[in-house]
Parts: C-alpha cells; sequence; structure tokens
C-alpha cells in the first residue's frame, strides 16, 4: 500500500498499539497531525500547555501502565522544551518514545527557522536516537524505536522526522509488533551460589529498587521474603512494590530513609540487592555502605552490576525470573533474632507530632490515604513533599506512586498525573502531591485537566519557601536562606478560579478533611492549597557521604 | 569541554577494538560517551571493515581495570555497538602513521636524510625549505623518531593514531555473541569464573 510519511507515522502507532499519544502541534508537524487529525478515532491525541508537560505526560502515562508512552514535539523549540522530560525518564528508566518534527532535509543544518539538532541534544539522555532522511526508513525507525524503548533495561528513545519526510510516499506493508525478548536467562551456578549466602547468612536484608517495578512481577520478590523471613527496604523508585503494612517491609532506605532501615543494612551480614543501582542517595557513602555485609547484586544491566558499591556476587538478568530461581534453594527460616533486634530500632524511629489545629505533613497525608483508598495513584513533584509522600503513604500496589527519583525533576508532577488519568480512565483516582515551589513550575498543566476534564486532586504542600534547599541552608548554611523564600503572594484559589478548576484553602485539619472529601465529588481538576510551617523538616536525614551514624533527628 | 581523568597516564596503554554500525553519526555516540563518563582517549581512529555495514574503531587509552570495565559494559550498552574487546598488548601488532614536515635547508638536508634512512622513513616531499617524512610503525618508533628531531625545526606533524589488529586467525571475540565476549572479558563480580 502507498503511503505518506504522516500516514504511515499513524499506522505504525497503531501496529504498535498506541492508542494515546501527547503533544503540541507546530509548523514541522503539522502533516503529521493531520494525518492524526483524520484518525482521531484510532489515536486519541492529548494537547497540552508545554512540551515539558507533554513529555511527562508520555512518562507518566509509561509509569502507570508499563506501556510505552508516546510524545510528538514540533522542531527547534518544541524539541528542546522535551528535553526535561526525556532526560526524566532516562534517569528513572522509562519506556518513551519521543517524535520530534523537523525543517526539511534541503534546510538541515541552515540554521533555519525553529530548526535544533535534537538528535545531538538528545543523544545523552536517551537510549537511542534517529533521524530518519529517507520516508522508507521510517516505518522500520519508528518499530526499532518501540522494541528500543522496552528492551532490556527501558528508557526513552527519540526520532527525528524532517517535514519533507513525513509528505513523501512509499510502500507500506503491515508488521505486527517485535516481540520483545526478556532476559529470562541466568546462571544456574550463580543462582545457586546466592541461595547458598542467603541460607547461610544470621543478618540477610533485601534492598530493592525501581528495577523490581519494571520487571515482569513483584510476586518472586514477595515469595522469597515470606519464605526466608528476610526483612526487605527500598529506594524511592521502588515505593509501594511492597504493601503498607506487609511485614517483611522496612520502610524508605537512604537519605530520607527510616533509622530502622539503615541501621539494618549498616549491620547486616548479607545483603541482597535487587534492581538497585546504589545511587548517591542510598548509599551515600559507598565506601562505608553496608560495612559488615556481603553483597549480592542483581540487574538487568550488566554495566549496573559493582558500578559504585563493590559486590560479592552478581547476578545479570530480570529480577523477578531470578528470584523466583533462587526461591526452591532457600531455606523456610524466619530470622526471629534479626527481626526483634531491627524492632527494637524501629521503636527508635523517628515519630512525628501530631496537631489538631495546625496542618502537619504527615496527617495530611494519612488524610488523603484514608479518604482516597488504597487503589489511589499518587503522583509527587520533587522537595519536602516528595518525601514525606514516599515516608508516610500507605503505598498499595507497584504503580501506584509516581515520582521523578534520577532526575529529581521539580514541576514533573501535573503532567505525570495527566498522563496516568487519561491512561487509567477518569474513573481512576489519581492524587497529586506537591510543593508550591514544584507546583508554579509547571502548574500551566491545570488547564490540560481543565480541557481534558480529568478529576486530578492536587494537595498543595504549601509553605511559602522553597523548602529542601531551605532545610539545608538550615541544617548547613548557617540559615542564610538565599532565595529560597520566594515572597510570592499566588492565590491558589482564585487561581483554580482562573483555570476553571476548583479552588479550596485549608488551614486546619478539620478543614483539609472537609476541602478534600468536596474535591473528591468534583468531575474536573482542583487543588487545596494546605497552609504548613515554614520550618517543617524532612527527617530523619542522612547528610550526603554519611553513615546512618550521621542520622539527624531533628 | 571537562573531563575528569580516572587515573594518571603512568597506567599501562590499553587498546580497545569496537565493532559498530557503519553509519553517520556513531563516532559522535561513542565520542559523546567517552567524555560523558570521563575518560581520555589517547588515539581514536574509525575506518570501513571488509563488512560495509561495520566499521571498526580503534581506541587507545590509559586506566586502570575498574575504568576500563565501566568504559566497556558502558560503551556495549549503545545500540549501534556490535562488539567491543580489549586486545591482548601482548599478541597485537599496533601500527601508526606519521607525516613530518620539517623545515631543512643545504647544510642538515643530509643529516635528516641519514636520520630517515636508520628508521626506514620515507622521504615524500623535497621542497627548498622543508621536507615531509613519512613513517609507518609502532607508536613507540613514531614517537622514538620523533625525538630525534628535538634540534629540529617541525613545521608541521601529523599521526593518524593506533590502529590494530590481533596476530592469527580471525579474533576469538569477533565470532562469539556479546553476552559471552562480555563474561570472557569481564567475569560478573563473584560469578565462578571471577571465584576460581
Amino acid at each position: 500500500m502507498r503511503l505518506n510519511g504522516s500516514q504511515i507515522f499513524v499506522e505504525v502507532l497503531i501496529e504498535q498499539g498506541v492508542n494515546t499519544l501527547f503533544g503540541y502541534p507546530g509548523g514541522s508537524v503539522l502533516n503529521l497531525y493531520d494525518a492524526l487529525y483524520q484518525n482521531a478515532d484510532r489515536i486519541h491525541t492529548v494537547l497540552t500547555a508545554h512540551e515539558q508537560g507533554a513529555a511527562h505526560a508520555a512518562d507518566g502515562y509509561a509509569r502507570a501502565t508499563g506501556r510505552t508512552g508516546v510524545v510528538l514535539a514540533t522542531s527547534g523549540p518544541g524539541a528542546t522544551n522535551l528535553v526535561t522530560g526525556i532526560a526524566t525518564a532516562y534517569m528513572d528508566s522509562v519506556p518513551i518514545v519521543a517524535f520530534t518534527g523537523n525543517v526539511p532535509t534541503t534546510q538541515l543544518g541552515r540554521d533555519s527557522f525553529q530548526e535544533a539538532y535534537i538528535e545531538g541534544i538528545t543523544m545523552p539522555i536517551t537510549k537511542h536516537n534517529y533521524t530518519v532522511r529517507r520516508v522508507e526508513d521510517l516505518a522500520d525507525t519508528m518499530r526499532a524505536a518501540f522494541r528500543i524503548a522496552q528492551q532490556g533495561r527501558k528508557g526513552p528513545v527519540l526520532v527525528d522526522i524532517p517535514k519533507d519526510v513525513t509528505a513523501a510516499e512509499c510502500e507500506y506493508t503491515r508488521q505486527p509488533p517485535e516481540l520483545i525478548r526478556t532476559v529470562t536467562r541466568y546462571d544456574l551456578d550463580d543462582v545457586k551460589a546466592a541461595a547458598a549466602m542467603i541460607n547461610a547468612a544470621a543478618r540477610p536484608i533485601v534492598v530493592f529498587g525501581g528495577g523490581v517495578r519494571s520487571a515482569a512481577g513483584c510476586q518472586p520478590l514477595r515469595d522469597l521474603l515470606e519464605k526466608t523471613g528476610m526483612p526487605a527496604t527500598y529506594t524511592l523508585m521502588a515505593a509501594g512494590v511492597l504493601g503498607y503494612g506487609e511485614p517483611h517491609s522496612l520502610g524508605l532506605l537512604g537519605m530520607h530513609g527510616c533509622y530502622a532501615a539503615n541501621k539494618a543494612v549498616n549491620e547486616a551480614d548479607l545483603v541482597i540487592a535487587v534492581g538497585t543501582r546504589f545511587s548517591d542517595r542510598v548509599a551515600l557513602n559507598p565506601a562505608k555502605f553496608a560495612p559488615r555485609a556481603k553483597v549480592i547484586q542483581i540487574d538487568i544491566d550488566p554495566s549496573e552490576l559493582g558500578k559504585n558499591v563493590a559486590v560479592d556476587l552478581s547476578l545479570a538478568g530480570d529480577a523477578s525470573y531470578i528470584l523466583q530461581a533462587i526461591l526452591p534453594f532457600v531455606e523456610k527460616t524466619e530470622h526471629k533474632l534479626w527481626m526483634e533486634q531491627i524492632r527494637a530500632w524501629q521503636k527508635n524511629d523517628y515519630q512525628p507530632v501530631d496537631s489538631d489545629t495546625e496542618l502537619r505533613p504527615h496527617q495530611l497525608i494519612e488524610e488523603i490515604c484514608r479518604q482516597a483508598g488504597p487503589d489511589a495513584v499518587y503522583v509527587t513533584d520533587v522537595g519536602q513533599h516528595q518525601m514525606w509522600a514516599a515516608q508516610y503513604l500507605h503505598h498499595t500496589h507497584s504503580r501506584g506512586f509516581l515520582t521523578s527519583g534520577g532526575l529529581g525533576t521539580m514541576g514533573f508532577g501535573y503532567g505525570a498525573a495527566i498522563g496516568a488519568q487519561m491512561a487509567l480512565g477518569r474513573n481512576a483516582r489519581v492524587i497529586m502531591l506537591t510543593g508550591d515551589g514544584s507546583f508554579h513550575m509547571n502548574l500551566n498543566e491545570g488547564c490540560t485537566a481543565v480541557s481534558y476534564g480529568l478529576p486530578i486532586i492536587t494537595v498543595i504542600f504549601n509553605n511559602q519557601v522553597l523548602g529542601m534547599v531551605r532545610q539545608w541552608q538550615t541544617a548547613f548554611y548557617g540559615k542564610r536562606y538565599a532565595d529560597t523564600d520566594p515572597h510570592r503572594r499566588t492565590d491558589f484559589v482564585k487561581l483554580a478560579e482562573g483555570f476553571g478548576a476548583k479552588g479550596y484553602r485549608a488551614a486546619t485539619p478539620e478543614e483539609f478533611k472537609a476541602a478534600f472529601a468536596d474535591a473528591l465529588k468534583q468531575d474536573g481538576p482542583s487543588w487545596i492549597d494546605c497552609r504548613i510551617g515554614k520550618d517543617e523538616k524532612v527527617l530523619p536525614m542522612i547528610p550526603g557521604g554519611g553513615t546512618v551514624q550521621d542520622i539527624l533527628m531533628e | 569541554m571537562q573531563t575528569v581523568q580516572p587515573t594518571a597516564n603512568t597506567s599501562p596503554r590499553r587498546v580497545i577494538s569496537l565493532l559498530v554500525d557503519n553509519q553517520s553519526g556513531v563516532l559522535a555516540r561513542v565520542a559523546s560517551l567517552f567524555n560523558r563518563r570521563g575518560f581520555n582517549i589517547d588515539t581514536l581512529t574509525v575506518s570501513e571493515t571488509n563488512d560495509p555495514k561495520i566499521s571498526r574503531i580503534t581506541v587507545t587509552l590509559r586506566g586502570d581495570e575498574q575504568a576500563l570495565r565501566q568504559l566497556i559494559l558502558q560503551t556495549e550498552r549503545l545500540e549501534v555497538t556490535r562488539q567491543i574487546f580489549e586486545l591482548d598488548p601482548d599478541k597485537s601488532l599496533l601500527r601508526e602513521l606519521l607525516l613530518l614536515k620539517v623545515a631543512c635547508d643545504n647544510k642538515n638536508r643530509a643529516e635528516l636524510r641519514e636520520i630517515a634512512s636508520i628508521y626506514k622513513a620515507k622521504i615524500i616531499d623535497l621542497s627548498p625549505d622543508s621536507m615531509v617524512l613519512e613513517l609507518t610503525g609502532k607508536p613507540e618508533k613514531i614517537d622514538a623518531f620523533l625525538t630525534m628531531f628535538s634540534e629540529y625545526e617541525i613545521l608541521e606533524l601529523c599521526r593518524t593514531g593506533v590502529t590494530a589488529l590481533e596476530r592469527g586467525g580471525k579474533h576469538q571475540h569477533m565470532q562469539k555473541p556479546r553476552q559471552e565476549v562480555r563474561a570472557a572479558q569481564f567475569p560478573l563480580p563473584g560469578s565462578p569464573s571471577a571465584r576460581t
């Protein structure tokens, strides 16, 4: 069948099972949008306020479902506006495919209007990227992009399409999507060696990260914990993999992790690291990380094995398959003494103090959980509220907590929430937690949520300052608050009205309870401005380069 | 351009052979990765192989075992990389080509010819005030040759960088899947082959 580039673009998207595309039109993608317009019954396009929001939406869509998110932007500024979103997905290994238009091939390299060399710009923040110079290459390039995004360690791929390629014609033959080969292979000797180490350990602990969420299933991890009675702690990227209150879960590890989890890793004689790369927010001091322990590392990306922390045994492959293979070789144990020891440490953990009159972050989050229920999907921005969310949310499912971990992108939240809501449908409950700093970065996407009638509830932890940076200035910079007190006078309720959304203000726990209950009844987006204290801190905290010995509890 | 040097330049020279897709932008991808990960490249050569779909990149650099391991594993992740392996220095043939333009006059022309003949360098251009010499050899030989010219006025100089092959039949790593090559070169920490 003879088709032009734009028709091929649509056909390959359909081949790949894409039904939602986030994007923003422009000169170089006019042909593509025209083809999308004529296929509106097959592919739903979502127009955001800014390309960055579209990139985060594709990312949120992928995080919420595991399917590949798709974003389309025009050349030049449209393409460069995607960069933060692509880098965010790259750092957290999220599968997205970004398409950008470009000037016609004859105009490439001439500093033409709205030209940017996006292939070069995104080279270090994509798994791979392409410029399609011939329409004959378009279909296969797109297919390769979708394969690469999902294969092995997942991540973003960019395809740049010059305008003349979208108009030129060639023969197109429909193809079924390629089967993505999962890394199911493992070395049986390694598996047995790992099991022997687990059986021999007196104080073992599992440390797991985002790789578990990406892996073909979280159940093998739970099975292993149940059989061996080992405790487990997780990184930010794996919050929600173990449900709230599961007996083996010690909670968050690392800079703002619990005392007990950090202490347990410090005292353990065996650490089983699953799908985690020991980032500097987890192994704050890689030389002193788990000093008494042997380390087993399981990761799908061989270049991560032993990269940051020296390991004694490493297994390359999909975490779920390897854990499944280990299971029959481990002995059933309870680790009673070890767990008792950990329970004792937990008694010394940081305990936030409740208040009846003021809004305190942990109480806000508990109220949100109580009302939104166990199936809600929580999305965060970046900063103090993000850490509180990781610490206090009653996570229940593995794709129920969407946050920018590696890149730490303020302004990630609203776009991601739109993506998640679009993926899960209007009946799903998507709650976004943000700070006044992060919200100001991309609140423009509020208009997108209004346009599409998305009932996203945003809770703004409004301390009127850039809290996380201010916390560091308090602790390490002699309270010299350089540019962290912006003196903004934004009226979030009026702002909501201006957008056509619903705004609330809450100053007490009672007011918040009522506001959130009302927000749950809305058909469209709403946000609640919650005034919290300027000096609220994220605790505990281990300063960069420190160990559990340096933990700050106040 | 800021690069963090992983180790001092006293570490031994390593020679890495890379088989990559022969398409535009491949060199940029490899070079960008090396720079991003903080590796300092001594020399780099690229050329098409007998298979027109594949190019061979030869890189020489100095770095310790850990740095090299990271470099190879990270480069292997690139979509364009087909195979990457280190060449065994004891079995490898390393060659470089030098073009050297020195100033000369009636007085020293004979001396220069003598140096050239000892090193078996060819004089490929002779002008009234300059001479161009061509020399092919191991990098060390080129270095030694150049030290002979410290007393003369070098006008221009161009070295191709190292290109290298191992002796004997087709390199064992060229015929194996990537995963096996990786395992053979860098046994994963704690794997049975590393334990023994």
